[in-house]
């Protein structure tokens, strides 16, 4: 039971890596990963969001219809956002100024839809906690890793903290939005890599994805058109 | 005022790309950009409920949520507005405008959940806040652009994909990471365009 648990908890953090295996939450990872510290406050307020959300649908997950079930769970986790929102305002207002538009925009990323959706509705409560507590851990995990390598290689800090001015100047391309791509696809290439898999990220996660259905059938409806 | 117009147009286009320089949409972006006619489909029915989700949030919440001290409601609000319009719309062109749901169908369920939308209506009275002549207008304007500005940048990184799909790429790159990496190159090129805007219409 105990081991069963633990699995629920580090499968997040290395083997299904919500950014960098199962490639969800792009936006927020590409977007907020310029610096470290913005990094950490994203993955955090993401992770509360995450864990709440969990409960609470594992809680309901009897309740809820299932055919309103994805207004019904995009609903709760607007309330926990809006709740990470203000308590963001009040005790971390700078955080709150760099994060900017992307801290409401938690509400739209896939991971915690997807967490919902693929393991709170369907699991008991306490595994659901943990499976958002461990996904929310590699989600943090995966953009600080980001924000280090941009901070460093684009503005030549970390954390605020100059480290590389003696003997390199700033590559400033990697804090604009081309630095974010570049560098998101070779961490996607490296880990792909270094897990040895056979199979490839061909396509986006879509597996993980909450609108998996209606998205294949467009993809599937589109090679039908181009083969006729 | 039909300069700024013109401004605020171009320059949700090309500076403020929602894709290439703010990072909204990236979904759909990297999904539904592998053949030019999807990129194209999706990025009209984007366009159709940007527009549509910015007409209906903006005077809610300029004359509901701010008035009354609800601007904290502002998030769920907007959500639960744009996933019922998303379904209204679906609804209405099934019935009565059954050539333009089938070529826009597809495309709408996707829509609820995507940030692009989501962020656009936000970020229209971020603007207006800061800038008091930012009026609805404007805000309709601004709003027409993101869409327009999202189209042109799907349908680039659709021609760049048909290439992509004949070239011999390293083994640890295909798929994914090499997609992203041409995504770099595109939003290296959209960079050219920072001040061209207020040059242009000066």
């Amino acid at each position: 039971m105990a081991k069963s648990l633990m699995h629920e908890f580090t499968k997040g953090i290395v083997k299904e890596n919500p950014v960098l295996c199962l490639v969800l939450g792009t936006c927020p990872t590409l977007a907020v990963s310029t610096s470290a510290s913005n990094a950490i406050g994203m993955g955090v307020a993401a992770t509360l969001v995450l864990v709440c959300s969990n409960a609470v649908i594992s809680l309901l997950r009897k309740v809820i219809p299932d055919k309103v079930r994805i207004p019904a769970f995009i609903t709760i986790i607007a309330g926990f956002v809006s709740i990470v929102q203000m308590l963001v305002k009040a005790y971390a207002p700078d955080i709150d100024k760099s994060l900017g538009i992307y801290l409401p925009l938690i509400v739209v990323n896939c991971i915690i839809l997807g967490r919902a959706e693929m393991f709170a509705s369907k699991n008991s409560v306490l595994p659901s906690i943990l499976d958002g507590l461990g996904m929310g851990v590699g989600f943090t995990a995966a953009l600080l890793l980001m924000g280090c390598i941009r901070e460093l290689l684009g503005a030549g800090t970390l954390f605020g903290m100059p480290i590389t001015s003696g003997f390199m100047p700033p590559i400033i391309i990697f804090i604009l939005p081309p630095g974010g791509f570049f560098v998101f696809g070779m961490l996607i290439a490296l880990a792909s890599k270094l897990s040895g898999q056979q199979k490839k990220p061909e396509e986006i996660g879509c597996a993980a994805c909450p609108l998996a259905a209606s998205c294949s059938k467009l993809v599937g409806s589109c090679e039908k058109e181009a083969k006729e | 005022m039909a300069q700024q117009m013109v401004s605020i147009f171009l320059a949700a286009i090309l500076t403020e790309n929602y894709i290439l320089n703010q990072f909204l949409g990236i979904c759909p972006f990297l999904g539904v950009s592998k053949k030019l006619n999807t990129a194209f489909g999706m990025s009209c029915a984007v366009t159709f409920v940007m527009v549509l989700a910015t007409a209906v949030t903006w005077p809610i919440y300029t004359y509901v949520l701010y008035p009354n001290n609800l601007a904290y409601l502002q998030t769920i609000v907007f959500i639960l507005i744009i996933a019922a319009l998303v379904q209204f719309v679906e609804t209405v062109l099934k019935k009565y405008m059954p050539p333009l749901y089938n070529a826009l169908g597809i495309y709408l369920p996707l829509i609820t959940t995507n940030c692009a939308v989501l962020g656009v209506t936000m970020l229209v009275l971020e603007k207006g806040e800061s800038d008091p002549t930012f009026g609805y207008l404007q805000s309709l304007v601004n709003t027409f652009g993101a869409g327009i500005g999202f189209m042109v940048a799907m349908v680039i990184f659709a021609g760049v994909r048909e290439r992509l799909e004949l070239c011999d790429i390293p083994k640890s790159l295909r798929g994914l990471p090499i997609t992203l990496v041409s995504a770099s190159l595109v939003a290296v090129s959209f960079l050219g365009f920072q001040g061209i805007v207020d040059n242009l219409v000066k």
